[in-house]
């Protein structure tokens, strides 16, 4: 990326939205919500706006795809035509894929796959709206569809992106803030141990940065795991 | 009785130590530490700390009673869909008490496609089911239609010897069988009230003071 543009985006130390630079999104977090579904959660990060399914662990087929020692996860993250200005393509796309592979990788540490051998989990995530940071915002909201399916877990699994724009650091880049971000990077982690699950970097970053908005992350993650208990407390207190 | 909620615990969350107590179903040690595995209700009994489930998929055990769906014929028996991760199977010889000339029958005239079961688990390897139809209760269900609750809610809906299905089958004067599976296949006259109730008590069962709720909505 790293896109010249006229506008700054940080101006007297406020961002576009008037953000502090380390400061994340008004958060909403929702469990249940497709009653077909084993587990279902929707999740808001600002605009950004993502509704993950969780079907299973159910029958695989076909059979060559099963392991016998333990579950597999297929996971599908997909963008709805209308999610972003212009129409996004239907169907998986480059981005798409990655994204859904880098996902599966991001919790699959925090299951019990062995648990259930020969079945399938399926994770879907559906971006209704897209406005930067679609991919953390999918991941928390898999993890709390995961966690509301009753697949053994050994931890939630939180995540939040940090980035720089302006030779500023900066934490959950909105969709404009990406665009023309120097660099981003979405990290997942597990908070109880904090075991990073999920490290993506796209631009350039020196490691003191690195380190600085890896430290920003685990700070804001703090707040988007207490949504998540809350989410999760919220669908069975009345 | 009070609406209240029992203490609910989340995946990850740190419930005792090792030393003081021992850790039963829903949980696992990491380091001198008990865990959740579940989105549960968190249960201690004695020295046990174990975690009930609020969701997820029916794990099959040797001498549970399920309701199955007939969904594919082989050769020497039938591929049966209980509600779980893995298919079940149900042998020809755990179905029939009669001699059965393969060469000369076709076993769909027992069971086909499409017909409901009640019948017992009779051995699981994991991924490896089998059923057995040699249980007085076991038999083919028909009529009625058949409704899924979360299998870890089951024992909510039969209630202490079985109370909680009884006052259901006697205000709606219907029959209702319950697999241990979350199946429930109900046939008679006030369906629709009865399915109502079941599913009430598989949306609220972690509500103390239920009971009370469901004898309401049924002298209505």
């Amino acid at each position: 990326m790293g896109m010249k543009t006229e506008e700054k985006l940080i101006v007297k130390g406020k961002r576009l939205d008037g953000r502090k630079p380390d400061e994340i999104r008004e958060i909403e977090m929702k469990v249940g919500g497709i009653p077909n579904a084993n587990g279902s959660a929707q999740v808001k990060f600002g605009d950004t706006v993502v509704i993950a399914g969780v079907y299973g662990p159910r029958p695989l087929f076909p059979k060559h795809l099963q392991r016998s020692d333990r579950a597999i996860i297929q996971c599908r993250y997909n963008m709805a035509p209308f999610s972003v200005e212009d129409r996004a393509r239907p169907g998986p796309s480059r981005r798409s894929i990655e994204i859904s592979k880098v996902t599966r990788l991001a919790l699959e540490p925090a299951l019990f796959l062995e648990d259930y051998p020969e079945t399938v989990v399926d994770v879907y995530i559906e971006v209704l709206q897209a406005d930067g940071s679609t991919r953390v915002t999918g991941i928390n909201a898999a993890s709390l569809a995961l966690a509301d399916a009753g697949v053994p877990m050994n931890d939630l699994v939180v995540a939040v992106s940090g980035g720089k724009v302006d030779n500023t650091i900066i934490i959950d880049l909105c969709g404009k803030e990406d665009n023309y971000s120097l660099a981003d990077m979405p990290v997942a982690y597990m908070p109880r141990k904090k075991e990073i699950t999920l490290f993506q970097m796209d631009g350039g970053l020196t490691s003191e940065e690195v380190k600085q908005i890896i430290k920003n992350i685990l700070k804001s993650g703090e707040k988007v795991y207490e949504k998540q208990k809350e989410a999760l407390k919220k669908k069975y207190a009345e | 009785m009070m609406t209240e909620v029992r203490e609910i615990v989340i995946p990850g969350e740190i419930l005792g130590k090792i030393k003081e107590a021992k850790a039963s179903y829903g949980t696992f040690v990491e380091g001198d530490e008990i865990i959740s595995k579940f989105l549960g209700i968190l249960k201690k009994s004695g020295d046990h700390i174990s975690v009930v489930p609020l969701s997820g998929v029916y794990i099959p055990k040797r001498g549970d009673k399920v309701i199955g769906l007939i969904t594919g014929i082989e050769k020497v028996g039938w591929v049966i869909d209980i509600n779980s991760p893995w298919l079940a199977f149900l042998y020809l010889a755990e179905a029939v008490d009669e001699y059965v000339d393969l060469k000369r029958t076709d076993i769909t005239r027992y069971y086909d496609v499409g017909d409901m079961i009640y019948a017992q688990v009779s051995d699981v390897k994991l991924g490896n089911v089998q059923l057995s139809m040699r249980d007085q209760m076991a038999r083919k269900l028909k009529g009625g239609l058949t409704i899924k609750i979360t299998p870890s809610k089951v024992p909510r809906l039969i209630g202490k010897s079985g109370s909680m299905i009884n006052t259901i089958k006697e205000k709606t004067n219907t029959m209702i069988r319950v697999g241990q599976n979350g199946v429930v296949w109900v046939s008679g006259e006030k369906i629709h009230k009865a399915v109502k109730a079941i599913k009430m008590i598989d949306e609220k069962s972690h509500i103390i003071g239920l009971t009370e709720e469901i004898t309401k909505l049924l002298s209505e």
